[in-house]
């Protein structure tokens, strides 16, 4: 069967997509031959002439003054072509984000936590640049340090940053101290609304630290040549941002930079920054030869970016009739070693997807002797969801009302005004809640000794700046160049719009990648961004190309242009007096018409769909070992339009199975001396696939309206639900509510013990 | 590091005395990742699996001989086998994932020496022997004794696990070994216990073994757990009395992967549970054989 008899036989998505000819099926994918049969390139597999491997040193240690680093022993190793240390790097302004940036790619007065980057070496081999890097001796003097929020927030904490002073405070404070930001939103009078409710639920609630946990360990190559250019092929979510933050680092110049984008084994977030680029940059100029540097799961685990763990008090007001009135809410996230807004989002996320009369939401971001906070698919919505949508779960058991039902009660629409100030635009939380209502699994019975879940989620999604370039080849085919890194199937999405907007089969579209040289500035991909703000790009130029094509036909007839339609790739005569010209004939006669047909389009793009999911899950807990079975899970989102229905799926599907991670066994184990006891896939556990079900999806559309085709970003939304929708789901089967994540077996078991008793 | 793939006991011995700093591998699927992990290399790796007696799985009139350097999967491939040790058969199949245990043998989860090796519950409670060859010829040893510590075991730096014999059960007899791990698979047992029931005719446990892993430095063997259960009908009671002895024998640590407290509970759990289904089966085979 050929790919596009694939595309024909498996169909539209048959919700919602109609009318259209390419938008809503499911073709095999451009790049997915390539990566089943792994002939896909990754940042790892590039070797080239003459290159070198870098090892970059670590701290032992969560906090400590760097008093001396010595290096000669290492040089003088074997196969050793080169040595950086902090004092090789430019130095760091006295605060901000800069400063954050360029001491997370390597430590200078202070190491901050264990896996710190401290020094680096490049040699011929592998083995001789871990070896010359342990021959480094650094001379630390150690420092007291906190690695949870507690401790990082009282009074006698030692502090990480003696010029951190507390953002969001009147006055503001005099002494330094871990709370780098307060957030307050509000709204009415929580305290009247507490007196006018029929039932006040409090509670307290805590999420550990969790990892993106992508297969690819962060890898790159760099080459700097004479004249202090540099190539770097890296794997990342935007080599746009590798390169800005890469010359951020070193204070070069980004015209001195060129980034190529690898392939990328996933990064949830995590690949939205740099960590070892500018290290291999200074290696490379330093010894005059590419370097290479591949990061150990160790490394990825010590020093690459968590998503933080949090500590959320909630307290919610409610009528008897299941209205929700009043919340308030009071959140504290770590921020690793520097200052982040984790906090921040929490706040603005915690009672998104309810509608309340009296609000009052504080949020604190706290530093701590942790690795630095990465985004992690809608970055704090998982903890918040967890607190809020754990206690709405306690409410609808007090008043007897189907958790669903109360959740459509109080359910935002187009106009109500959101928790952090403006309104909602066309949004389809209603409609999500009413799809798994209605689902099959909603609809079953819970078997027998099962516990049943659910909860929603909430995210924003966002715009940001894309650019796209469509080239028209001579044979009729065409080539679409975007910015956007392929990480969940964005080729295939891109090659369906531009397939959709010029009438052109979608395996006659060649999507590609461009590096930073080759097509036009493209903000990282974030935010669910990809297909919305990248393909609004592609929309746009496809449309410009249109016009072309549509004054080259109007030329080959010698008639108006007003006289051509576009229709299903043809320029078609208005009047009736021509033949339609075909895509490839114009293409193909460009040369008298004109020269080659190609288009730019580069835009802001605004109006990002706010992204719902909704999600119920079947457990069942073994009651003697604590272990948790997800039986059956469903999750419906909006995706706003689907433009490949199988990737938006994926999405949905990877979403929940990162959030069900979270709520049952990942989290960071440190010792008491404060380095990580579980860096590695063994005892970091991330679902294996026959942890699961085959998670059911129920894609949702309601169009954004903002979008040429209704597309809101899917990519991260789904991992907030599972969270709250496992400790419900927990909750309905043993009768115990657990607050504190995990709900790993001896947690489980703990609380089942403890309520015996 | 030179790697040697000796294809006789005799050559792969005479290579581990010539070399202070060598070692064997039956697999390498704890060598390799303990290098990768900073484990200082060997100067030299010898590989067992070119030995055709370390590789073969034999029933020998009464005795099975299985290879010290087989594969799990020769193992849980091998219905007869399986049919005689239904637990140890499902121990072998727990180590790791497929590929893995197209590599994974007895002989390397027993001399990697881990306190939660999954097969060595199930080997002690099915009396395994180990047969050693040594500068002195074979010697024979119970696996139980092998292991004396996490690491560590009472072998000679010249010596080599040839094969284990594990003797066919008598009729009424079967075994079963169950572990707790968060995942599914690809995971290290929090907590493991193999059981052996014998029950005679009127359905009275004439004889009983309990092993635990990950509970303590070494397996552990626990007599009271068995005493428990010889001259029970396996009730309630009994049952009861076995999941206590084993919470008590015991001696686990708090680590990453489980508390204490939680290890010796669920210790209880698993040798109740255990016991249950090696129970069933003999009383499956039992029922089968009067059918037929």
């Amino acid at each position: 069967m050929s790919t596009t008899e694939a595309a024909a036989s498996t169909g539209t998505n048959g919700n919602g997509a109609s009318g259209y000819r390419w938008v809503g099926t499911r073709p095999v994918r451009h790049d997915g031959l390539d990566k089943v049969a792994g002939k896909a390139r990754y940042a790892a597999d590039l070797n080239l002439p003459g290159m070198l491997y870098g090892h970059i040193l670590r701290s032992p240690h969560p906090h400590a003054r760097i008093v001396s680093i010595d290096t000669s022993a290492a040089e003088a190793m074997p196969g050793v072509k080169a040595v950086v240390t902090g004092a090789d790097f430019p130095e760091a302004p006295p605060k901000g984000a800069t400063r954050n940036l360029m001491c997370t790619v390597i430590a200078r007065d202070t190491v901050l936590y264990s896996g710190h980057a401290v020094a680096a070496v490049a040699a011929s081999t592998r083995r001789e640049a871990k070896a010359a890097a342990e021959a480094i001796e650094v001379t630390y003097e150690l420092l007291p340090h906190v690695l949870n929020i507690s401790d990082a927030m009282a009074d006698d904490a030692p502090v990480l940053h003696d010029n951190l002073f507390t953002r969001g405070v009147e006055p503001r404070p005099t002494e330094p101290s871990n709370i780098a930001a307060r957030t307050v939103y509000e709204r009415g009078d929580v305290e009247q609304g507490f007196a006018e409710a029929d039932i006040v639920i409090e509670r307290e609630f805590s999420t550990q630290a969790v990892h993106q946990g992508y297969i690819e360990p962060h890898a790159c190559v760099v080459d700097c040549d004479q004249e202090g250019k540099a190539v770097i092929w890296a794997s990342s979510q935007g080599h746009f941002k590798v390169r800005s933050a890469t010359a951020e680092v070193l204070g070069w110049d980004t015209s001195r930079i060129k980034v190529i984008p690898a392939e990328i084994g996933g990064g949830f977030g995590g690949k939205t920054t740099i960590y070892i680029e500018p290290v291999a940059a200074l290696l490379s100029t330093k010894a005059g030869r590419p370097v290479k540097i591949v990061m150990s799961r160790e490394d990825v685990f010590r020093a690459t970016g968590p998503a933080p763990g949090a500590i959320i008090k909630m307290k919610v007001g409610a009528r008897n009739d299941g209205t929700i009135t009043t919340a308030k809410a009071w959140l504290a996230y770590e921020n690793g070693a520097f200052q982040g807004m984790a906090a921040m989002l929490g706040c603005m996320c915690v009672v998104s997807a309810y509608t309340l009369d009296h609000l009052y939401v504080e949020g604190f971001d706290v530093v701590l002797n942790r690795p630095v906070n990465v985004a992690y698919r809608a970055p704090s919505a998982p903890a918040a969801a967890f607190a809020m949508d754990s206690v709405v779960d306690e409410i609808a058991e007090r008043v007897g009302m189907d958790p669903i039902d109360l959740r459509i009660h109080n359910c935002p629409s187009q106009g109500d005004p959101t928790p952090y100030g403006p309104k909602w635009p066309m949004i389809g939380l209603r409609e999500c809640l009413e799809a798994i209502r209605d689902s099959d699994h909603y609809q079953s019975a819970l078997p027998a000794g099962q516990g049943r879940g659910v909860a929603s989620g909430f995210w924003f999604n966002i715009g940001e700046a894309s650019s796209a370039t469509v080239n028209l080849n001579e044979n009729g085919t065409a080539t679409v160049i975007t910015g956007s890194p392929d990480i969940g199937g964005s080729r295939a999405s891109m090659a369906l719009m531009a397939a959709e907007e010029l009438g052109l089969d979608v395996h006659l579209i060649q999507p590609v990648v461009g590096d930073t040289e080759v097509v036009g500035f493209t903000d990282v991909t974030e935010g669910s961004r990809a297909t919305f703000a990248t393909g609004m790009a592609v929309v746009e130029a496809c449309r410009d190309l249109k016009e072309q094509l549509r004054k080259r036909a109007a030329k080959t007839w010698d008639c108006d242009v007003e006289e051509v339609e576009w229709v299903d790739g043809s320029a078609v005569h208005g009047p009736g007096e021509q033949e339609p010209l075909t895509l490839a004939a114009i293409t193909g006669n460009a040369k008298r018409t004109g020269g080659p047909l190609g288009a730019t389009a580069s835009l802001n793009a605004r109006g990002a769909g706010p992204a719902f999911s909704v999600q119920v899950a079947d457990v069942s807990v073994d009651q003697e070992t604590g272990r948790v079975t997800v039986e059956r899970y469903t999750t419906a989102q909006d995706a706003g339009t689907a433009i490949h229905p199988s990737y938006v799926e994926g999405q949905m599907q990877g979403g929940v199975v990162q959030g069900i991670g979270w709520a049952l066994n990942e989290e960071y184990i440190y010792s008491d001396d404060g380095n990580l006891e579980n860096p590695g896939f063994l005892d970091y556990r991330i679902p294996v696939a026959s942890d699961l079900p085959m998670i059911e999806t129920c894609i949702v559309e309601v169009p954004n309206p903002s979008h040429p085709y209704g597309v809101r970003g899917v990519g991260e939304v789904g991992i907030v639900p599972p969270l709250p929708v496992m400790a419900n789901a927990v909750a309905d089967a043993t009768g115990v509510r657990i607050s504190d994540l995990p709900l790993s077996p001896p947690r489980v078991l703990e609380a089942l013990t403890a309520a015996e008793s | 590091m030179r790697y040697a793939a000796p294809t006789t006991i005799d050559e792969a011995r005479a290579l581990l005395a010539s070399d202070a700093d060598a070692i064997v591998f039956a697999g390498a699927t704890d060598v390799v990742p303990q290098m990768r992990a900073g484990r200082p290399e060997p100067s030299m790796v010898i590989d067992l699996k070119k030995i055709d007696r370390l590789m073969s799985v034999s029933l020998d009139g009464d005795t099975w001989q299985v290879g010290a350097a087989a594969p799990s999967s020769a193992l849980t491939s091998n219905a007869a086998f399986a049919a005689d040790f239904p637990g140890l058969t499902e121990a072998a199949g727990l180590i790791g994932s497929d590929q893995i245990q197209n590599r994974s043998s007895l002989g390397g989860n027993l001399c990697n020496a881990s306190p939660a090796a999954d097969s060595v519950p199930a080997l002690v409670v099915n009396d395994a022997v180990a047969v050693i060859a040594g500068a002195d010829g074979e010697r024979r040893v119970p696996v139980a004794d092998v292991v004396t510590g996490p690491g560590q075991t009472s072998l000679a730096h010249d010596e080599i696990v040839v094969c284990f014999e594990l003797a066919r059960p008598a009729g009424g007899t079967s075994d079963a070994y169950l572990r707790l791990i968060p995942r599914t698979e690809m995971d290290i047992a929090v907590v493991g216990a193999g059981v052996r029931i014998s029950l005679d005719g009127d359905g009275v446990v004439s004889a009983a073994s309990v092993a635990l892993g990950a509970v303590a430095p070494t397996v552990v063997r626990v007599p009271a757990a068995e005493a428990a259960l010889v001259g029970s009908s396996l009730d309630d009671a009994a049952l009861a009395a076995a999941a206590a002895a084993a919470s008590d024998a015991c001696n686990p640590i708090d680590d990453k992967r489980g508390t204490i407290n939680y290890r010796r509970q669920v210790a209880g759990v698993l040798t109740r549970r255990a016991a249950g289904i090696a129970a069933d089966r003999i009383r499956t085979r039992n029922g089968q054989n009067g059918a037929s």
